[in-house]
């Protein structure tokens, strides 16, 4: 559904070398991503500001012109075919809006039928989905200047669908939600992705959005790609162990040593101590625990997927 | 249609001719549609119309006073009427001054958003643009020219062509001015900011376009030139000469032609500078 190979995208700035002169510098911001996505499968696509995200995505649905490499979608060339590509996509921009900013949300909704050519049943049934799956209803007459950034965001999941995209790009589509609209959104896109005709690519900072959608997770920092697998693919090749945080009684000894675990982490006094479990399962850790000295509290933590990716950025950093 | 699977992608049957219609169609109903909701701006626009429109016509009546003959520029005192009292409604038809939208999505990256459609941007802006002229060719044209009919003497046309030439005129007016103010707005492409290059169209539109006093009071040789070189007394200056009936049948429709002829080179010219903007776009911030 989505080839790219070595896509690549430079961008020149200038920048003030004395006064009056000015040094031309390029800036990689995609630099050679090589990709497959196929029919149905639903991408994360992570990264830290900056990493060239929202250029790939920019360049995925041919609003920017790659710098170099392929890239096809659809089995289309986004740029030189992007009115015949954008009937078959569907884009949503967290930061953006596609919406009229004047007009009540219906109207908006009945003008991009037309843009699109969507037959009237077609585009009733598929509004009346979003309009119950999004809980329109309650909005649909007010300008859109008017609404709320939840429900304007769940208004441009609705515009970027009434075509009946096969695939759908979303860019931040939960940033500056709050918890439940945000559950809305994600609810919403989980029941799309498991229909299967809609393949999704999500770019985002909110991790929970990944954990909860995507199976397949994209990490890219300084425009290249430096993860592509599953979440636990990722754990995996990152080390991330489950940990076992207790509360002591008394002071950790000195030398404690527990088997199959490393002393990660003491805190307030030796009373409180962090063993990363490497490979023994959390109770033979917690016999080994227990037996050596005396504990108030006890908690088995899995790794955290933030943990993980920050990790993953920091090491990354030097390019 | 019940039971339809409403994911499965199907375009439109109808033919591709028929298709664009509606499209245009949709799009130019809703820059009707979107204007229709500034009532006030509306009414405020208009008062204010009406009120320079007084000053503009007294102070031309006065010229016409002074001048030997009484016809500055070849026009007698109740085409003068004419010409201030139609130029005052079609300023907001043509939209002389105002429009920076697509400079302002370019600066923030909304752009983006026009460039996902399956309509050319320069398409879509156009028909919004001529909704949005059809909006104010019957809230900003009608009560200045009521009020300009009611308490001035103004030139009725005397030609039968004379009111369906002028409608045409007026049409080809909003396009050239579209044409205009789309490349002027382009430059933000460029230059980010185009807030510079709108001033200076400000300026000279008004001045060059007809607005401030007829061209014809320039030396035949400056007007002449400027309505063959550049398309600004198109967009003003031509429809209102039409409509006062300044010059004989031939030139009346002549004038026109020269119009239309710049409303194509200005739309080809537009294209072209889409094209190449989209190649070297840059989208602001995320």
């Amino acid at each position: 559904m989505i080839r790219t190979n070595e896509l690549r995208k430079d961008f020149t700035v200038r920048v003030k070398s004395g006064r009056f002169r000015r040094e031309k510098r390029v800036v990689e911001a995609v630099a050679g991503v090589t990709l497959s996505i196929e029919p149905g499968e639903m991408v994360g696509y992570i990264g830290p500001n900056g990493a060239g995200k929202s250029t790939t995505l920019k360049m995925l649905t041919g609003v920017l012109t790659p710098s170099g490499g392929d890239v096809e979608v659809c089995g289309l060339r986004p740029v030189p075919q992007r009115t015949k590509l954008a009937l078959n996509i569907g884009v949503v921009f967290g930061q953006r809006s596609q919406l009229w900013w004047d007009l009540p949300l219906h109207e908006s909704f009945a003008l991009l039928r037309h843009i699109y050519r969507v037959p009237a049943a077609e585009h009733a049934a598929r509004l009346r989905r979003c309009r119950d799956l999004l809980d329109l209803d309650d909005f649909l007459d007010i300008p859109v200047r008017q609404l709320s950034l939840g429900q304007r965001m769940r208004g441009e999941l609705t515009a970027a669908l009434l075509h009946g995209p096969r695939v759908l790009f979303l860019d931040e589509p939960t940033i500056g939600l709050d918890v439940v609209s945000k559950q809305a959104v994600r609810s919403f896109l989980a029941e799309l992705g498991a229909t299967g005709d809609v393949t999704l690519v999500l770019t985002t900072h909110d991790l929970a959005d990944i954990e909860r959608l995507c199976e397949r997770l994209v990490v890219i920092d300084h425009g290249r790609v430096v993860h592509d697998g599953t979440i636990d693919a990722l754990h995996t090749r990152y080390g991330s162990r489950r940990s076992l945080v207790a509360d002591l009684a008394d002071p950790l000894p000195d030398g404690f040593v527990l088997p199959g675990a490393t002393l990660v982490g003491v805190e307030a006094d030796r009373h409180r101590v962090t063993f990363a479990l490497d490979g023994v399962t959390a109770g033979v850790a917690v016999a080994g625990l227990v037996a050596a000295v005396s504990i108030r509290d006890l908690s088995v933590v899995e790794p955290d997927i933030e943990d993980v990716v920050a990790r993953l950025y920091a090491s990354t950093d030097a390019p | 249609m019940v039971g339809k699977d409403a994911s499965v992608l199907t375009i439109s049957t109808v033919g591709p001719l028929r298709g664009s219609v509606t499209t245009f169609g949709a799009l130019v109903g809703s820059g009707f549609r979107r204007y229709t909701t500034y009532r006030q701006a509306t009414i405020a626009g208009t008062f204010t119309n009406i009120v320079f429109g007084y000053l503009r016509c007294y102070v031309l009546l006065a010229v016409a006073a002074g001048t030997v003959g009484g016809r500055p520029g070849g026009y007698a005192p109740d085409q003068l009427v004419t010409y201030v009292w139609l130029g005052q409604g079609l300023l907001s038809v043509v939209m002389l001054w105002g429009w920076a939208e697509l400079a302002e999505r370019i600066r923030t990256g909304d752009v983006a958003a026009d460039l996902l459609r399956p309509v050319a941007p320069l398409t879509a802006y156009l028909a919004a643009d001529l909704g949005r002229a059809a909006h104010g060719m019957l809230t900003r044209f009608i009560p200045p020219v009521v009020v300009g009919a009611l308490c001035f003497p103004m030139r009725m046309p005397t030609r039968w062509q004379t009111v369906p030439l002028f409608l045409v005129s007026v049409l080809i007016a909003v396009v050239v001015s579209f044409g205009c103010r789309y490349l002027v707005n382009a430059t933000a492409y460029w230059l980010q900011d185009a807030r510079g290059p709108i001033l200076l169209w400000t300026l000279g539109a008004g001045v060059l376009g007809g607005l401030y006093f007829p061209l014809r009071l320039l030396p035949e040789s400056v007007a002449v030139t400027l309505w063959l070189a550049t398309p600004l007394p198109s967009i003003l200056q031509t429809p209102l000469d039409v409509a006062a009936e300044r010059d004989g049948p031939a030139l009346q429709l002549g004038l026109v032609a020269l119009q239309l002829f710049w409303a194509v080179v200005l739309l080809v010219l537009a294209a072209v500078v889409q094209k190449r903007a989209e190649r070297r776009l840059v989208v602001q911030g995320g």
